[in-house]
Formats: structure tokens, C-alpha cells, sequence
């Protein structure tokens, strides 16, 4: 799945950086989450830049089966391309993601859209929260919601039906 | 036997693995909009896309093991009948709610430990793709195994059907478990697992599960199988040519 970079894509003199990159970068969202960056998903994994201005980016998949995957990484060549950058991304297999990954902040703008947040991996003893009324008391509707990232759930408190992003 | 091989063994390994993936991917799209309610259709196009991203994977990284550059593509849509290499259980056609839980179950109890076995393997990015795909496939069978039970043990009618999707299924689990030449050299490198290894999690499974569900094992006596070597039920051939009639059609076509 590696991408080359396109052919007689006019090179620009001035270097990327990093940071400068990073902070472009933020602007690419998830297609189906749309208040998290790739960044607050942990999908973003290397950013490397060449003295000849070309920028090369990897990224992890989250879910095997994850379609939006292929709308990031266009977003991405888009997004470095409107800023001078000839950009390659590469997928990037191992270590596989995981929801630790999630950045704090990722989780509380997943809240904040009204999905439940994944429970860390470490912890046995997190609760799943209603978004809308912060109660951990709630129920498992269908193991599977409107993307394969997520579970739908009821929160047997204030009766509202809400997703739950699935530990993996 | 006859061995349907690419140019290196870890390749025609990995191609099998997508098979599987892809062919059951297909069927499970099949069935988008006939399950019995609305949650179901969720879950079952979300398992066949995990199953299709995962066979995805698989192929491109099988098209790098190779060396000549096959695409995902190339290998998913430009392969005939009799290069496929998928188990014979993935590929038989949907019936009823009932046999597609029952496909999916037998299937699933196969995956963990495969996955989570092939997770140690020393191809770092099949790894990667098998630490996900041992996630994955804990929770299809969560799902799968919950159906078993709660069709196996429910009424007459949904027991008689459960049962009889076990009875018909049974006879193409054992090709899951079977080990070849193509296997023994890559678990004597370290890449992967026997499939032989795998028969002990796959019967504690599958025995626990159909023992709570109150359903009976069927006798091991008959078994199928040839999947591997390319030799296929007649329901392969109807699929692949749904699948890639458009390719074939129309050569290169893209989005």
C-alpha cells in the first residue's frame, strides 16, 4: 500500500519541518468523527521531512476495515499539496493501533460529540459514561453501531440511546 | 496434492489467509438488508468489512512478499476459480439467519487463535496485522457465539434450523485444522503457526459453545477439502463472478 511520490510533481525549494507539518496536519479529520484530528485518533505516526521539500507521512489503520482510511490519507496528500509539499503517505502495520492510542484530549472531544469514549486497556475498573448525563449506568443495544469502530448503547438513567467507540 | 502457489511460500500463505478473508467478506455483503432486523444488518456489514479491510492488508503485503509487484487488486479480482485458495466453509452460499451465524461461528473460532498465534510472528507487519485481526475476530466471535446460544437454546424451530446449519457445515471445519507443505517451511522460520496447533483452542471453543447452546457435535467422519489447493464447491465460481464482473469488464477501471 505504499504510495509513491506522484511523478514530475514540481518540487518545492523551501524545507518542511516537522512541527510545521504537524500543525498542517491538524485540519485532517476523521471523515465519520469529524471533531478528531488524526493526531487525537493516534492514526498519525511519523512525519519526515527532506531537504528537497518532499514529505513523507505514515499512518496506522484503526479498524481493519476502517473505510475512511482511504479519505485520510487523500486528505492528507491534499492538505500538504495545497502547501507546496510533494507528499507521499505509507500505512504502517506495526505496532498495531490500539484505542490507548486515543490521545485525552481525543477522548474528551469524543465525549463532547456525544460519543462514549473507550475505557483504557489497562484499566478494569472504568465505566462506561453517558455522554449526555455523565451516568455510568447503561446497557449494550447491538455490539456493532453505525461504524464497525462503534457500539450502540442506552443509558438506562437518563433513557437516551448513545455510541460507545469500542475498546480494541 | 495439487498446490496452488505464488513465487514464495509466504505469499501463497498470506493469499490464503485473504481468501478467507474476502470470500466471507462477500457473502456477509451479500446478505446487507435481509437480516432480521435492523442491529443484525449493522453487525454483518460491519464483520464483512472487517474481513474485506483485513483481506486488503493481506494481499498488499502479500503482493510485497512476492516481490512482482501484484496489487490487492490484481490479487482479489483478477484471479480465477481455481487460484483461489479460500476454505471450502467461507464460500458456501447464505440460506438462512441461522446457517450464516453458524458459518460465521465456525469461522471465528478459527481466527482468534490464528491471529493471536500469528501475532508473534517474526514478519513484523504480518504481526501488526494479526495483533489487530486477534482484536477483531474476540469480538466477531463474542457475537457469533451469543447467536449460537441464543438460537441453539430458544425455540423449537430456531434449535431445529441451528442445529441442522451445524450438521451441514460440519463436514468443511476440518480443512481449518489441516497443515501442508506450504506450512512447514514457513513455521520452521518462525513466520507463522501450524494450523494443526490451532485444533485444540478451535475444539474447546466450538465444544463449549454448542454444549451451552444445547446443540449436538456432529460425528467427525466426513470431511471436505481442497479449498487450499484450489479445488472449490460449485458456489466459489457464482461469487467470484459477481465480485469481478466489473474488472473483468472493464480492464483498470477505477473510482
Amino acid at each position: 500500500m505504499d504510495a509513491a511520490f506522484p511523478p514530475g510533481a514540481d518540487v518545492v525549494t523551501e524545507t518542511a519541518t516537522v512541527d510545521g507539518v504537524r500543525h498542517l496536519l491538524e485540519t485532517v479529520t476523521d471523515p465519520e468523527i469529524p471533531v478528531l484530528t488524526i493526531a487525537d485518533i493516534g492514526i498519525l505516526r511519523d512525519i519526515e521531512c527532506f531537504e528537497d521539500g518532499r514529505v513523507s507521512v505514515s499512518i496506522t489503520p484503526t479498524y481493519s476495515g476502517c473505510p475512511a482510511m482511504e479519505a485520510i490519507r487523500e486528505d492528507i496528500v491534499a492538505t500538504l499539496t495545497d502547501a507546496g509539499y510533494v507528499t507521499e503517505v505509507t500505512m504502517v502495520f506495526d505496532p498495531a493501533w490500539t484505542t490507548d492510542s486515543m490521545t485525552d484530549e481525543g477522548r474528551r472531544k469524543l465525549a463532547g460529540f456525544g460519543i462514549a469514549a473507550p475505557r483504557s486497556l489497562l484499566s478494569v475498573v472504568d465505566e462506561v459514561l453517558c455522554p449526555q448525563c455523565g451516568s455510568s449506568a447503561s446497557r449494550e443495544v447491538a455490539p456493532f453501531g453505525s461504524t464497525a469502530c462503534k457500539r450502540l448503547m442506552v443509558c438506562t438513567s437518563c433513557g437516551e440511546p448513545f455510541d460507545h467507540f469500542k475498546e480494541i | 496434492m495439487r498446490t496452488v502457489t505464488t513465487d514464495t511460500p509466504l505469499g501463497t500463505y498470506l493469499v490464503r489467509l485473504a481468501d478467507d478473508n474476502l470470500v466471507l467478506g462477500q457473502r456477509l455483503g451479500e446478505y446487507i438488508a435481509h437480516a432480521p432486523e435492523l442491529e443484525e444488518d449493522l453487525a454483518i456489514a460491519n464483520t464483512g468489512l472487517d474481513h474485506i479491510g483485513i483481506a486488503r492488508h493481506l494481499y498488499g503485503l502479500a503482493g510485497r512478499v512476492e516481490g512482482d509487484g501484484r496489487s490487492e487488486d490484481e490479487l482479489a479480482m483478477l484471479r480465477s476459480e481455481r487460484e483461489f485458495t479460500n476454505a471450502l466453509l467461507v464460500e458456501q452460499p447464505n440460506t438462512d439467519f441461522a446457517f450464516i451465524m453458524v458459518r460465521q461461528f465456525l469461522f471465528d473460532a478459527y481466527q482468534v487463535p490464528l491471529w493471536t498465534l500469528l501475532s508473534e510472528s517474526a514478519n513484523s507487519e504480518l504481526a501488526g496485522i494479526a495483533a489487530k485481526g486477534a482484536k477483531e475476530a474476540t469480538y466477531h466471535l463474542r457475537r457469533s457465539s451469543s447467536w449460537i446460544v441464543r438460537l441453539g437454546d430458544g425455540t423449537d424451530e430456531s434449535h431445529r434450523r441451528v442445529q441442522a446449519a451445524v450438521d451441514g457445515l460440519w463436514r468443511y471445519t476440518g480443512e481449518l485444522l489441516e497443515s501442508d507443505d506450504v506450512e512447514a517451511e514457513l513455521v520452521s522460520s518462525g513466520l507463522i503457526a501450524a494450523s494443526s496447533d490451532l485444533s485444540a483452542a478451535w475444539e474447546g471453543t466450538v465444544d463449549a459453545v454448542l454444549e451451552e447452546a444445547t446443540l449436538t457435535r456432529p460425528a467427525d467422519r466426513f470431511q471436505l477439502s481442497g479449498g487450499r489447493s484450489g479445488i472449490h464447491t460449485e458456489h466459489l465460481g457464482l461469487l467470484l463472478t459477481e465480485l469481478q464482473w466489473m474488472q473483468r469488464s472493464h480492464p483498470g477501471l477505477t473510482w
